[in-house]
């Protein structure tokens, strides 16, 4: 990331305090963040904030996020960002089943690595509280239990049992090493990024069409891959068999390391695969033949080549000989693909099995599978990158950016950003309805980058509340039918 | 054990039924007025200890011939159909028993298992499995009539789509399943089914699903009823486990359902076709070339420490009784090897000696101990750290037996075909792998592999060896790839009467 403005190190406290006036907030966060000097220079106030527009309008994103200033920063996340009041209202289902919210499981990753399970809240209040003393690294949840998971151990072996909870899954970068030259490892770049927007677009469908399901929260994990929560009565409800038959009828690439060809399609071609690939081919050819440039090399060709029938691998390798432009390949390559399917008996789907194999989703079946299996919170912090777990938008999908989602280091520096007309305004309004200090804390977020994806989530649980609202008239309305 | 009733035993009968008890043939005849039931509903009548244990046998043995023919054939095929049939009582009702006597068997018979397979998730996923392979090639016999019935009996409500949704939905409908075409769509009627209730059609993909649902042709209801039948038997054994520790402190009912849950229904190899024609320098190539992995492992494990605990001691000698091993040849087997390690003779024969002749059935109650079967290896006694005994495919670890297949020369794409079967939990097919592999053979289909001593004699049999236990032409050496000759024709008649005289020898 590029930082070309200039932040001002921080200064003697009193210096600052004497320059400031009454934002002794600024200085007490940057006495405890250590934010690293950039550039030498005199410390001015007036030039500072200057400074400080120029940083936001030049797009810098990560305030230079580093690792160990997250004791500082978690405080200050937990007391002031942390939307706890949607956040309770998600997890509490609108209260329709009792002790919803007190009996789920959550996890923590404390300091130095520290790992505590089975931890759960009887209110909203108590998870504030326990999440600001123990300013958790890492947040993750599990299932809602039969018992209070904080009492396990009190429970009578055997009777404690993971109960519900959300349908998830959880694409990884990592996975499709194989089939992305641009990166490996936990790398990504808005290359191979194309990757979790092809799978959002298919699964999302998918689970939307073909299973019914209405409310899947997608999250970005905010290293290199993306989380979906479905969050549905009739999910949350789906035993371990269930979980696995629906990881299996989504999953097309099969087989490790040892696994050449990984996609094998027969006829007939079920509708679920013919929709998934009307997805990847809008972002094939972008992608995989220009980005991935899957056609251009001969290692990469080589590696195509390979999946194909040996009769087709010959004629192409001669084809290749003369022909290096990577459109013009794929196009013969389809249409002796199409060709074939016209003269044999045999369906050949070769060409959408390469499709399928560089761009379908892999997702891991062990993830979804487990109604007890922990997976990490929308809204919690990656320690490595700083980035905070927030919910994408799928109406702005191709425009999603993992590099823009905000860290922490930068919301919690956009805290002290004195407030706009617009926020002065909204609070005003707000002032009669709440009380201090959530006003307090509304207008927190709200002036950080945090704001939108917080809204987005609002809008999610909104969602829900209004088919809770349908189910019980719903029902009313049967019942008064005799 | 005496003919009594069991309606003194009121506590068994309390928990056994949860409803009220029901006075009257009525109900009795409502109770078995389908020849096919979900099992929803325990007996609730009295039977005498002998009829309780004849029931329960019966049903083993029907389940064990599930299962072996399940192996060996497509649980679909007509082949696996015709080999089923022949298993049924088809004495007309004047002879053999009516279908009102049959029913209450089913029925009793299935519940009486549920008490001995409801213990270990071993014992109930082979229970419930074998209780739904039945079930599946029962209700594939109901004439449509029946299933409609069925379906209404047990309150299953799918619902049939309208011939115009139908029309609509052709298209997909054809192309979600092989086994669907225009015609299936237009001549059947489709259910519209949660798909929670039609899971292996989802995991497969082999179903149209749209909203939530599953469109599926009248000819694939059984699998959903299949499912239910799964879930509820499941939740039932679950229940039944609970339950147990009562009834298990019936002294009656003891001994029978923990002899049942280890029952097993096949030949025993406890009369030893080869008596005697095996000698003790043959042993070391003969585990090389004949021996299951565990036998070999066991083998191994003796040569290498001079030494095996009682597991091994146990598993490998009753199998060396089977294959032919007298007992004299036997002490001196064990006595040579042991002698080698830290046991000198006269410990070996005050301590070691006694068991084995217990194992030949000298000593104590001189039974003639039987050589384990797969089932009990795999089942019962699973070993511990420094222990050889047990199933290589289900206790080993998989690299452990990855490296010892390799050290066999096994092939790597065989290993891996080993390896799956055992992620499977098809541990008597990756062993019956291995004898193919190893022998450079694919196996009849009929053989499907239940008992160590089995895999030595039709090993032997292959190779041309002592061990076979029947005459063979000499060629046979030369290509042993040749299919041998039917094994069930040759042990019929003089063969088996001469052993029958040698085996009193010993």
């Amino acid at each position: 990331m590029n930082h070309n403005c200039g932040c001002q190190p921080p200064m003697n406290p009193t210096e600052e305090e004497e320059e400031e006036g009454n934002s002794g907030q600024l200085s007490e966060f940057r006495a405890r963040s250590n934010v690293k000097q950039r550039t030498a220079g005199t410390f001015s106030y007036q030039h500072f904030r200057l400074n400080q527009y120029i940083c936001i309008t030049s797009e810098m994103t990560t305030a230079d996020y580093d690792q160990a200033s997250l004791p500082d920063l978690l405080p200050l996340y937990y007391r002031r960002l942390f939307p706890f009041s949607q956040y309770h209202r998600w997890l509490n289902y609108g209260g329709v089943t009792k002790n919803y919210f007190q009996n789920r499981e959550f996890s923590f990753t404390l300091k130095d690595d520290i790992y505590v399970r089975y931890q759960s809240f009887s209110t909203q209040n108590e998870l504030e509280k326990e999440m600001q003393k123990m300013n958790p690294y890492k947040i993750d949840i599990g299932a809602v239990y039969s018992h209070r998971p904080n009492q396990h151990n009190t429970v009578k072996s055997g009777s404690f049992q993971a109960l519900e909870k959300e349908l998830v899954f959880d694409i990884d970068m990592t996975d499709y090493d194989d089939v992305r030259s641009c990166c490996s490892g936990a790398d990504i770049c808005p290359k191979c990024w194309t990757l979790m927007t092809i799978a959002i677009r298919i699964l999302d469908r998918a689970l939307r069409d073909d299973f019914g399901f209405r409310h899947c929260l997608w999250v970005y994990s905010g290293r290199r891959g993306v989380h979906c929560w479905v969050c549905d009565e009739a999910a949350r409800k789906l035993s371990v068999v269930a979980r696995s038959a629906v990881a299996e009828y989504l999953s097309l690439v099969k087989g490790g390391d040892e696994t050449v060809r990984k996609v094998v399609l027969s006829d007939p071609i079920h509708p679920f695969i013919t929709e998934s690939l009307t997805v990847v081919e809008r972002y094939f050819s972008q992608y995989a033949l220009l980005g991935q440039d899957i056609l251009g090399s001969k290692e990469a060709v080589d590696k195509v080549l390979a999946l194909l029938p040996e009769d087709v691998r010959k004629k192409l390798l001669q084809y290749f000989q003369t022909e290096k432009n990577p459109e013009m390949r794929w196009d013969t390559l389809r249409s002796m693909a199409q060709d074939k399917r016209t003269t044999a008996k045999k369906g050949h789907y070769f060409e959408m099995e390469i499709m399928l194999q560089y761009c379908y989703p892999r997702l891991d079946v062990n993830v979804s599978k487990g109604v007890n299996h922990l997976l990490k919170s929308p809204f919690s912090v990656h320690p490595k990158t700083g980035r905070i777990s927030v919910p994408i938008d799928l109406r702005e999908l191709d425009r999603f950016d993992p590099f823009e989602v905000p860290t922490i280091s930068l919301i919690c520096e956009e805290l002290d950003q004195p407030k706009t007309e617009e926020e002065q305004e909204d609070t005003m309004e707000n002032e009669n309805k709440k009380e201090a200090g959530e006003r307090r804390k509304m207008r927190d977020y709200k002036r950080t980058s945090l704001a939108k994806y917080v809204k987005l989530f609002d809008n999610f649980l909104e969602g829900m509340a209004h088919s809770r609202k349908g189910e019980v008239l719903k029902n009313s309305d049967l019942q008064k039918d005799f | 054990m005496p003919n009594r009733c069991l309606a003194s035993s009121s506590r068994t009968m309390q928990f056994y039924s949860r409803r009220k008890k029901l006075i009257g043939n009525s109900q009795t005849e409502q109770l078995y007025g389908h020849c096919l039931q979900f099992y929803g509903q325990p007996p609730i009548e009295n039977i005498s200890l002998s009829e309780f244990e004849t029931f329960a046998v019966d049903r083993l043995k029907l389940l064990k011939t599930v299962e072996n023919l399940g192996v060996s054939y497509v649980k679909t095929s007509e082949l696996y159909t015709k080999k089923l049939d022949s298993t049924k009582d088809d004495r007309k009702p004047q002879t053999g028993p009516s279908e009102y006597e049959k029913r209450r068997k089913d029925h009793i018979s299935h519940f009486i298992l549920r008490l001995a397979y409801c213990q270990t998730e071993d014992l109930r996923r082979w229970f419930i499995q074998q209780e739904i392979d039945l079930f599946r090639y029962r209700f594939n016999h109901l004439p449509s009539k029946n299933i409609r019935e069925f379906l209404q009996y047990n309150n299953l409500h799918y619902h049939t789509i309208s011939i115009d949704k139908k029309k609509n939905l052709m298209d997909k409908l054809v192309t979600s399943s092989f086994a669907v075409s225009g015609s299936t769509v237009d001549c059947q009627d489709f259910y519209k089914v949660p798909f929670q209730d039609a899971l292996d059609l989802v995991r497969t993909r082999k179903v149209y699903l749209n909203g939530g649902y599953v469109y599926i042709p009248h000819q694939d209801i059984v699998t959903i009823v299949l499912n239910d039948f799964r879930t509820r038997l499941s939740k039932a054994l679950a229940l039944t486990a609970r339950s147990l520790p009562a009834v298990q402190s019936d002294e009656r009912l003891q001994p029978l359902l923990n002899h049942l849950s280890h029952a097993y229904v096949g030949q025993d190899y406890s009369i030893q076709k080869s008596i005697g024609k095996i000698s003790l320098e043959q042993i070391d190539p003969l585990s090389a070339k004949s021996y299951p992995l565990c036998m070999r492992q066991l083998h191994r494990g003796l040569r290498d420490s001079h030494h095996l605990r009682h597991g091994g001691r146990m598993q490998y000698g009753l199998f060396l009784k089977g294959i032919g091993l007298t007992l004299d040849q036997a002490l001196q087997f064990w006595r040579s090897e042991f002698v080698k390690g830290k046991v000198d003779a006269d410990k070996f024969d005050k301590a070691y000696a006694y068991s084995i002749r217990h194992m030949f059935g000298k000593e104590g109650k001189r039974t003639d101990y039987t050589p384990y079967s797969c089932m009990k290896v795999i089942l019962s006694n699973p070993p511990s750290q420094g222990d050889q005994h047990g199933c290589p495919f289900r206790h080993s670890d998989p690299e452990l037996l990855k490296q010892k297949l390799q050290s066999y020369k096994v092939s790597p794409s065989g290993i891996s075909q080993i390896l799956e079967l055992v992620k499977g939990m098809h541990y008597q097919l990756a062993c019956q792998k291995y004898f193919e592999l190893t022998h450079s053979v694919r196996t009849d289909s009929g053989f499907s592999l239940n008992h160590p001593n089995q895999y030595f004699m039709e090993s032997q049999k292959l190779l041309g060896g002592p061990g076979a236990g029947v005459k063979v032409e000499v060629k046979r050496e030369d290509n042993p790839a040749t299919k041998p000759p039917n094994p069930i024709k040759n042990t019929v008649g003089g063969v088996s009467s001469a052993l029958f005289n040698q085996s009193s020898k010993c």
